[in-house]
């Protein structure tokens, strides 16, 4: 599935997408401008305990999303520690934590057209000067339904380059497929002007 | 437009899609993921302005949440952790590398693809990728390119393999290369 919301239902799910995204913002610039390692332990403790509330599944899953972090967090550790400064390199590791584990909390708690929503409401008052979100949306659809479709085209090349060499697929499956997507979005473009084309439908994106 | 919206959205899915395909082997068998190779395509295929967006849109739904970038990573996330100048890099690598795949216009399309994705595909993204790491982890600028220097080389094979795409591409569909159309 194309998605990094939460395998688990939570009530986070149902709290407004902007109200999410604001706290978050809000969240992260006082994250940055606070040096202080004892506000960052009691940062980097809240959010685990937000973590906590969706349940043990919850938790780890979203946890595990985090865990590409590790070489970041042993340079800060390495590095301020050689510097003379261990609590500065603590104090920076955390923020990090906590910057990242906030920034996944909202990920996980919200769909993909709750995000959109808040996009269209955030270009609501350029609709004054004929800016439309519909071209946007209807791009993103699009990706939506490509990406699968070119990734299953591309393991399809892999196998066959396997079958015939034995060895693992070269970049040359590369260029079959980027020919495969060109041809696509020609007849993706045919198709949309088929019906009526970007400014056949509703303008307003609802 | 509508031709120009769907090869967008198609050229952020080639993106994504390098992304996902497991472990292709670049030169001399070394595995990495492609992904850094589709925005350097993006712009020597799409041009400056459709090759930009195409990676501007890829970031975008990034941040909205898919899983994206190889491995999987993505959402909101992505752009709070050390690497996230990279991923903001993207539109500005593809729109630099589609630029100058054009200012090259009187070489031969490999090449100019070639050293258009060098500059554009590794110069600017590093550029990007190295400040956001300073950034993050409080180093100076050196300090944080230093992080990186390991993932040159394999950049650069990228570069050489972007033209060399660019090149069958043009012969195969010369209509669809917008970059020299």
């Amino acid at each position: 599935m194309l998605t990094l919301t939460s395998p688990v239902r939570v009530r986070a799910q149902d709290w407004p997408a902007g109200g999410k995204l604001a706290a978050l913002s809000g969240a992260s610039v006082v994250l940055f401008a606070v040096d202080s390692v004892v506000f960052h332990g009691a940062a980097a403790a809240a959010t685990l305990a937000l973590f906590a509330t969706g349940g043990r599944r919850f938790a780890a899953h979203g946890l595990r999303r985090m865990w590409a972090l590790w070489p970041f967090v042993a340079v800060l550790l390495i590095w301020n520690w050689l510097d003379g400064a261990p609590v500065q390199g603590i104090a920076l590791s955390l923020r990090l934590l906590t910057a990242v584990g906030l920034a996944t909390l909202v990920t996980m708690t919200t769909q993909l057209s709750d995000m959109m929503a808040v996009v269209r409401w955030l270009a609501h008052p350029l609709r004054r000067f004929g800016v439309t979100t519909r071209p946007l949306e209807l791009a993103v659809a699009l990706v939506i339904r490509f990406t699968p479709a070119l990734a299953r085209s591309g393991a399809h090349l892999a196998q066959a380059w396997r079958a015939r060499s034995g060895r693992r697929a070269s970049w040359r499956i590369v260029a079959p497929l980027a020919v495969l997507a060109l041809d696509d979005a020609e007849r993706v473009a045919d198709a949309l002007r088929a019906r009526g084309g970007l400014t056949g439908g509703p303008t307003d994106g609802t | 437009m509508e031709r120009d919206l769907s090869l967008i959205a198609m050229f952020a899915a080639l993106i994504a899609a390098l992304g996902l395909i497991p472990q292709i082997t670049l030169a001399f068998g070394v595995p990495i993921t492609a992904q850094s190779l589709g925005v350097m395509l993006c712009g020597t295929v799409l041009g400056a302005r459709r090759g930009g967006l195409a990676a501007l849109l890829f970031v975008f739904l990034v941040a909205l949440g898919l899983p994206l970038l190889s491995g999987g990573r993505g959402g909101l996330g992505v752009f709070a952790s050390p690497t996230a100048g990279f991923v903001l890099g993207f539109p500005v690598a593809a729109f630099v590398t589609g630029w100058i795949t054009r200012r090259l216009g009187r070489l031969p399309v490999g090449l100019a693809a070639s050293l258009a994705s060098v500059l554009g595909g590794i110069g600017v993204l590093y550029l990007c990728g190295i400040t956001g790491l300073s950034l993050a982890l409080g180093r100076s600028w050196a300090d944080a390119a230093l992080l990186v220097t390991a993932f040159l080389p394999g950049d650069v094979i990228k570069a050489v393999l972007a033209g060399m795409l660019t090149l069958t591409l043009y012969r195969a569909r010369p209509r669809l290369v917008l970059s020299r159309a």
